[in-house]
């Protein structure tokens, strides 16, 4: 077993644990920062394959976006170091069930699945290459998809405005809540 | 023992399934929310390793994951506006209490 096997399991273990943590975790502010360290060793995973750009978009993104983002709203709903009530115990056995079949069978498919012969030689990701596809008109470039997504991120950042905004006393936005 | 695909597989089949077991067992609408990211995250390490180790020269796998993010980003902001808001209304965020519309 080469030094790469070694650093792939430590990533994986590492990942594995902390999202098993961060699902069972009574302190919803722990439970979220187990989530940081998920997203990290997922990151680490990318890094290992050489996929440097998408390595470096799931840190800003996901530890630097979204993790921070949880972590704001379980200030505002939360009292800092409440716990959590555990959940019932038939609803937690028959989740466990539930998640360890489905995992068994997904992994025996895997096993069992011959996957098709590698195509296209070696993998490299150059970010040059990743610009030019995304903003390219032609038969392979990503220029619609990439222009719908803008418009998304835009009407998703007017609509959290609208929803999170509080009703103003003689604003026709005003609920009845 | 060589690191192939098949393992990269195993991770992603792992997390999706700790997500989906965070997701019923939580009664609480931000662990909700994280249990939903890590399965997402479970779908971008498939399309990565895909693309990394059957179809190396190209690309696809990688844009597909590069709008995932973008449209998981969304997804959350979206979701922790509706909590915030739902917080304000019922001075709690548990997925029990807010029932108003369910009957």
């Amino acid at each position: 077993m080469d030094i790469k096997s070694i650093v792939f399991f430590l990533l994986a273990g590492f990942t594995l644990i902390s999202a098993l943590l961060s699902v069972s975790e009574k302190k919803i502010f722990r439970a979220a920062i187990y989530l940081l360290f998920t997203m990290m060793g997922i990151a680490g995973i990318y890094f290992w394959l050489d996929y440097e750009f998408i390595a470096a978009v799931q840190i800003v993104v996901y530890v630097g976006g979204i993790v921070v983002l949880i972590i704001f709203s379980i200030f505002l709903t939360h009292h800092v170091g409440s716990e959590m009530e555990a959940p019932d115990r038939m609803r937690l056995s028959f989740s466990l069930l539930a998640a360890a079949f489905a995992f068994a069978y997904c992994f025996i498919i895997i096993r069992k699945n011959v996957f098709p012969v590698p195509t296209g030689g070696p993998a490299e990701l150059s970010i040059n290459e990743i610009g030019t596809q995304m903003l390219s008109t032609t038969e392979h470039g990503y220029i619609l998809p990439f222009e719908v997504v803008s418009m998304l991120l835009l009407a998703a950042m007017v609509g959290c405005i609208v929803i999170a905004l509080k009703p103003l006393s003689n604003s026709p936005l005003k609920g009845k809540g | 023992m060589e690191v192939g695909l098949t393992h990269l597989l195993f991770i992603s089949t792992g997390l999706f399934f700790i997500g989906v077991f965070g997701f019923l067992t939580r009664r609480n609408m931000i662990t909700m929310l994280m249990s939903i990211e890590l399965m997402l995250n479970a779908v971008n390490i498939n399309f990565v390793a895909f693309n990394k180790y059957l179809y190396g020269g190209k690309l696809e796998g990688v844009f597909f994951t590069l709008f995932l993010i973008a449209i998981a980003a969304a997804e959350a902001a979206v979701a922790i506006a509706i909590i915030i808001n739902l917080y304000r209304n019922y001075q709690s965020i548990d997925i029990d209490e807010a029932d108003k519309m369910k009957f």
